[in-house]
């Protein structure tokens, strides 16, 4: 288990330096920088460029050094906590980012917890009600969900909240919450504004989820065991919980693997739809004006957060499944 | 007990062609090709044959979006702003006239600012069939007018209502067709090509290229998607024409979506390549191009285009939220997207609903794609 652990821990650290390496060649790709951008601006507006200024702003950032260098200390700076420089708003990336983070996460976490609450029943339901009504229902509700993208979903509620209440169910929290400090009261209003985004980023995860749990379940209880476990008189409910639904588990936390990067992705463009005060909106907004340190630090962030979700589903996956810890390659 | 049962013998030769004989029936189904029983197996599912139909029409409109349209992609009727949707009578005052609308007559609300459209039932607009209308460049290639519907010479005709400029919904729905359909397989093909020449270097010659194949495969897997193509579209220079837009978002849909088809490629071959008959080939000296190309992939390229047809609707989907976000097509193209960027604006949304209608086509679109990829994944294995 420790073993696995190490390994599992420095191929993590491997996948995210490249994944940095990619996002900074990703940054570097538009042509030209922030700062030309910006001179350009100041030009048009007829404003007169002291060459000097730009040359100090040039040394300032680091943008007068070579490529490698410019990665280098970046990465170095994040890994000191220091995320660079924001252009934009001529303040450091922590500054502008602040809570904004936080919320992403407790945004992407609450989505995958919604995934999981939900899709575990309708799927234990749907695979031992096999072809009843209920069954075909609901899988036509998971296509439905399956086929809807988020952010269509998310312009849907917006417009039936805007046409029958007459309010907009966009945002995080009240506005009269919005740039003051935590208190209980801030907490409140956030867990009462959650439900929405949260509904409309996780209903294709869940369908997803929905119609894997059922395959598998299906394939579980057409096995002998349960046979023979039904045959010495095991009680139905005992019997499903003791033994299939155990196996059909495992594949439902290896999915962690594919359901995070789409709850990441979803929340970012459903954030953007819904004005939320997470990372979407600010990362569309850095990324149109090339605000390359804050569109790279959303960028890592992001990865990070998938990286470390698939880190810790692998060691769950290795405590529940005694196979995968002894012989390290293979996988499911 | 009872009398025994008289032995039979049968005086005729015995003919052990004759006891083994297929009816018609049979015979065509053993010596059927694969594809053929594919095909009987596909058929089997109704659903993914309706969805398979749908889509085939789908395509072909984009053949002829220009004759299908009612108004060119761009006409404008600045009478007509914010036009709520006609509908199609059939009867005027119990009357049967055919198929014809009623003038819309237009008064501005002062107290809620919002455009008010009434139907003016008095007056019958007849709809043309197989008429001329708008002028149109037909796949920009020479001049036409020619429509399967118009409106009537002073009326107009808003199946779906129109846009802030004016314009028809319905007839911009119809071109934005060419481009979201288009976007999907453009994409697909780069990442078919992509996914079969890696997963078949990685699967085939195993050993180091596996494994650092499967590195990459694993870091890509891990990022999430749209965030990484916000980026690359992103950085995609402003200046560039429409046209090299629309090939530079769909490169980079195709780029990273191959990761999931390599896999598939490599873990048949692995199993594959040990099978005596690619051994064979082997020894008789084939090149690994040959093997792979004419032995390895005939095997599981059904499994590989069902699993690419699922992927489709992913890159359908991209592209939309990429162009609702500014950050993919741009006007003056006309997709799915970039008019669904219209109803950004909730307010705006509010008071005229319909422009919301270019989710429809997308929903089915991508809805029509799962239902045959199901179908097609089912069939891909006749021999089951």
């Amino acid at each position: 288990m420790h073993r696995y652990f190490l390994r599992r821990i420095a191929t993590m650290a491997v996948t995210l330096s490249v994944i940095s390496l990619l996002v900074f060649i990703i940054i570097q790709l538009p042509p030209g920088d922030y700062l030309t951008t910006y001179i350009e601006d100041l030009k048009a507006q007829g404003e007169v460029v002291d060459p000097k200024k730009i040359e100090f702003l040039r040394a300032q950032y680091g943008l007068d050094k070579p490529m490698a260098s410019q990665y280098l200390i970046w990465v170095a700076g994040m890994l000191q906590g220091d995320f660079g420089y924001s252009f934009e708003y001529n303040l450091p990336v922590m500054d502008v980012v602040g809570d904004r983070m936080w919320l992403s996460m407790v945004l992407n976490f609450a989505t995958v917890l919604f995934v999981y609450m939900m899709s575990f029943p309708i799927g234990v339901y749907s695979a031992t009600h096999q072809y009843s009504w209920g069954d075909h229902g609901l899988t036509f509700i998971g296509f439905l969900g399956l086929a809807t993208p988020n952010f269509l979903l998310a312009l849907i509620l917006l417009y039936f909240a805007n046409v029958w209440f007459g309010t907009s169910i966009g945002g995080l929290m009240e506005p009269e919450f919005i740039d003051q400090p935590w208190t209980w009261a801030k907490i409140v209003s956030v867990l009462e504004h959650l439900w929405v985004p949260v509904l409309v980023i996780g209903t294709s995860g869940t369908a997803g989820m929905i119609r894997r749990l059922r395959a598998n379940l299906l394939d579980e209880l057409q096995k002998q065991y349960v046979v023979t476990g039904r045959s010495k008189g095991l009680g139905e409910m005992r019997l499903l919980i003791k033994y299939p639904m155990r196996m059909a588990l495992n594949p439902f936390i290896a999915d962690i693997g594919s359901l995070l990067p789409q709850v990441v992705s979803g929340s970012v463009i459903v954030s953007a739809v819904m004005s939320l005060p997470t990372t979407g909106p600010m990362l569309l907004s850095a990324l149109q004006s090339q605000d390359m340190y804050l569109a790279g630090s959303f960028l890592m962030f992001l990865a990070l957060l998938t990286v470390i979700g698939m880190f810790v589903s692998d060691v769950l996956l290795a405590m529940l499944d005694p196979r995968i810890r002894l012989d390290g390659g293979v996988r499911r | 007990m009872s009398e025994r049962l008289e032995h039979f013998v049968s005086s005729a030769a015995f003919d052990p062609v004759e006891v083994e004989k297929l009816t018609p029936e049979q015979e065509q189904y053993y010596l059927a090709s694969q594809w053929q029983m594919m095909w009987w197996r596909f058929k089997g599912h109704r659903l993914a044959v309706i969805a398979g139909l749908v889509l085939l029409l789908s395509y072909a409109s984009i053949l002829i979006s220009e004759v299908i349209a009612p108004y060119a992609l761009h006409s404008r009727h600045t009478d007509y702003i914010y036009a709520p949707p006609q509908s199609v009578h059939l009867f005027h005052e119990g009357d049967f006239v055919g198929p014809f609308v009623y003038p819309l007559s237009y008064k501005l609300n002062f107290q809620t600012l919002k455009r008010e459209y009434t139907e003016d039932t008095s007056t019958v607009r007849p709809l043309r069939f197989f008429c001329s209308g708008d002028g149109y460049e037909f796949w920009g290639l020479f001049d036409a007018s020619f429509h399967l519907v118009c409106p009537d010479e002073q009326g107009t005709l808003f199946l779906m209502g129109t846009d802030r400029l004016g314009r028809d919904m319905l007839s911009r729905l119809i071109y934005g067709a060419r481009i979201s359909l288009t976007v999907g397989l453009l994409g697909i093909t780069i990442s078919f090509v992509l996914g079969i020449t890696i997963g078949g270097m990685a699967g085939y010659f195993g050993g180091w290229v596996d494994s650092s194949v499967q590195r990459v495969i694993e870091i890509l897997k891990s990022l999430p998607e749209l965030p990484l193509w916000m980026a690359l579209s992103a950085a995609l220079p402003a200046n560039w024409s429409p046209i090299l837009i629309y090939l530079g978002i769909t490169i980079i849909l195709g780029l990273l979506d191959w990761p999931g088809l390599a896999r598939a490629v490599r873990s048949k071959l692995l199993a594959l390549r040990e099978e005596d008959y690619a051994v064979a080939a082997r020894l008789m000296g084939s090149s690994p191009t040959h093997i792979i190309s004419r032995h390895l992939l005939p095997n599981f390229m059904s499994h590989l285009i069902a699993s690419a047809t699922l992927s489709v609707p992913s890159m359908i989907l991209g592209e939309t939220a990429l162009s609702f976000l500014g950050l993919g097509l741009r006007p003056p193209i006309t997709s799915w997207g970039v008019l669904l960027s219209e109803a950004q604006n909730i307010e705006a949304v509010a008071l005229y609903p319909w422009l919301m209608v270019p989710m429809l086509p997308v929903v089915i679109v991508v809805l029509a794609f799962n239902f045959l990829g199901d179908g097609l994944r089912d069939a891909a294995d006749p021999y089951d």
